[in-house]
């Protein structure tokens, strides 16, 4: 027998009222990858992900976790599956330590077995010393490392994260990375929302970009980089004032279009025969042009994103509140 | 700060995978946890009964002289009713309770798991029983500090608590159901307490209803917590009013059968 994907969907569409949530996704997720499901607010994420976690029945097309159906096998499938909301799923009212041995007695562990897992993985998430406060007194970051204990209380096949590191420091977001890598490492399947760009950049192993229920793009971030050119580079003036004059300069050397950006001393430019640049940069020179900063390389997500979809990534807040409300 | 990798890597590579737990023992974890939070919320009950508490002060010492000829007279009366009108108002916590797990993700995690789905329903109303008991035991405790006697003695109180409690748990699902439909705790709060006033108030709870005019009469006769009250009262002050009991407990069961089967539902099928 052929070992089954983590995830495979097929047409799955779901509608809350007249808003198509999801409109058709077909998915293919290979068991002890990080797969990344990036797109704005109201992009359809957390629906899809409901609906692979069995708490939202599929209007059409179907969804199996490792070979079962999401519908006619829900209780298999919860048995494999975890699922750790966008807001940090834990209870403030109780102490970190409570949250962990409620799931683990849930989960089937004996009263003493529920205790030395919750301190096992409070120790493992640098939570050891503060399992016996409330989560109340927690940090976001903290909330956060607990809800990834939370959910991994019994090692699940599949893990769904719905915008793990939302609203988190730096430095959190990086710790979140981590335990995510850690859990991967182990041969679980990790499928993560995110509008974060970078992060599915460094995470993930296989990026679908959704917008409006519709997947527009799917590959590695790398694939999905180097459909959009072959690279990007970016130029920052001393003098913003000389901006249109450089901008001239470097149309002509490269023969190319050139953006202005936002940023009043920044000029970027698709690049499609890196070759051209250093002379390009020498005629800047001779311009008497000042450069204090350039980089040539790869586009970042956000340009891939905005030339898929032809609008940059950004919540569409009419569509974000409808989701939230079908949420 | 994250734990050496080694630490984060035996504690995820853990590979125990235990029978989950069945509905009986999922029903005690939830219970479990709704007693939890009475040990670490113990505002929330405060909060609660302050307002049933205030009035038991307020119209002992301000109108039971008026009401009934002297303090300690209207408080025998008085106090059995107090009971009522403090458990009824504590119910509406089940449903805020449930109303936060909705919003807060517990409740999506909770049923993403191979648990037995009414598990935390049938959990959270058995754990509110320890809530009822309490807000009972304060009531009755302040009560007696004030110079309340029950003639019925400690088992009438207890026959009486009984009563209260089952009728309380019955009323929990209809906070459930509002709970699994209004988008926050706080609403559930505001329109269990818009319900409950007029509930609690056009009753027995405070004055003898014959002094009322005919249309208001009425209301207060049909009215479930006025037979509860009456009932208490009878049981506190050591007789069986038979009849008010039966109606109580009928009530109850009415409210079990239409409310049960729509909050299951309703849960179950929650998107």
């Amino acid at each position: 027998m052929q070992p089954h994907l983590a995830i495979e969907t097929s047409a799955l569409a779901k509608s809350f009222g007249a808003t198509r949530a999801v409109a058709g996704i077909d998915l293919a997720v290979r068991p002890g990858s990080i797969y990344g499901f990036l797109g704005p607010n109201g992009a359809g994420k957390t629906t899809t992900l409901r609906m692979l976690a069995t708490l939202v029945r599929p209007d059409t097309g179907r969804a199996w976790v490792l070979g079962h159906d999401v519908v006619a096998e829900a209780a298999t499938v919860r048995r494999l599956v975890s699922l750790t909301g966008q807001f940090a799923s834990v209870d403030e009212d109780l102490t970190g330590v409570e949250n962990l041995v409620l799931l683990a007695r849930l989960l089937g562990h004996s009263v003493r077995a529920a205790r030395s897992r919750a301190r096992d993985l409070l120790e493992a998430f640098a939570l050891a010393n503060d399992g016996d406060r409330l989560v109340k007194s927690y940090s976001g970051g903290m909330r956060r490392r607990l809800d990834l204990a939370a959910s991994i209380v019994v090692r699940p096949e599949v893990v769904f994260l719905d915008e793990p590191t939302t609203g988190l420091d730096p430095r959190s977001r990086s710790e979140v990375w981590n335990i995510i890598r850690a859990l991967v490492a182990d041969g679980t399947t990790v499928l993560l929302t995110t509008q974060y760009l970078d992060e599915a950049d460094q995470l993930a192993d296989r990026i679908a970009v959704i917008d409006r229920g519709r997947l527009i793009a799917e590959g590695t971030p790398g694939e999905l980089k180097a459909s959009t050119g072959s690279g990007v580079l970016h130029v920052r003036l001393l003098e913003a004032a000389r901006r249109s004059e450089a901008a001239a300069v470097l149309t002509d050397a490269l023969g190319i279009h050139v953006d202005v950006s936002a940023d009043p001393a920044l000029l970027t430019a698709q690049v499609a025969d890196p070759e051209r640049v250093p002379s390009a940069l020498g005629a800047l020179q001779r311009a008497g042009v000042t450069v204090t900063e350039f980089a040539l390389g790869q586009p970042s997500l956000d340009e891939v994103f905005l030339s898929l979809t032809g609008h940059p990534a950004e919540a569409d807040p009419v569509a974000a509140e409808t989701e939230e409300e079908a949420a | 700060m994250t734990a050496p990798a080694d630490i984060l890597r035996r504690a995820v590579a853990s590979g125990e995978r235990p029978t989950p737990a069945g509905p009986l023992m999922a029903t005690r974890v939830f219970a479990w946890r709704a007693v939890l939070k009475i040990k670490h919320v113990p505002e929330q009950l405060a909060d609660t009964i302050l307002v049933p508490v205030m009035f038991t002060v307020a119209f002992t010492y301000l109108f039971g002289g008026a009401l009934a000829g002297s303090t300690s007279e209207y408080l025998q009366f008085l106090l059995p009713g107090t009971l009522v009108f403090a458990v009824v108002i504590v119910t509406l916590y089940s449903g805020v309770a449930l109303s936060t797990d909705v919003r807060s993700g517990a409740f999506d995690r909770f049923r993403s798991m191979p648990i037995w789905r009414a598990a935390l329903l049938a959990g959270s109303l058995l754990g509110d029983i320890g809530r009822y008991l309490l807000a009972s035991a304060i009531v009755i405790g302040l009560g007696m500090a004030m110079g309340y006697r029950p003639e019925g003695g400690a088992f009438g109180v207890a026959a009486a608590v009984a009563l209260v409690v089952v009728f309380a748990s019955s009323v929990s699902w209809l906070w459930l159901l509002l709970g699994l439909t209004v988008r926050s705790p706080t609403a559930v709060q505001t329109a269990g307490f818009v319900g409950l006033m007029p509930l609690t108030f056009a009753s027995n709870v405070f004055v003898d209803p014959a002094t009322t005019p005919g249309w208001l009469q009425a209301f207060i006769n049909v009215n479930p917590v006025t037979h509860l009250v009456s009932a208490a009262r009878g049981l506190m002050s050591g007789t069986l009013p038979l009849d008010e009991v039966i109606w109580v407990l009928a009530a109850s069961a009415v409210l079990v059968v239409l409310l049960a089967p729509l909050t299951v539902r309703r849960y179950s099928r929650r998107s």
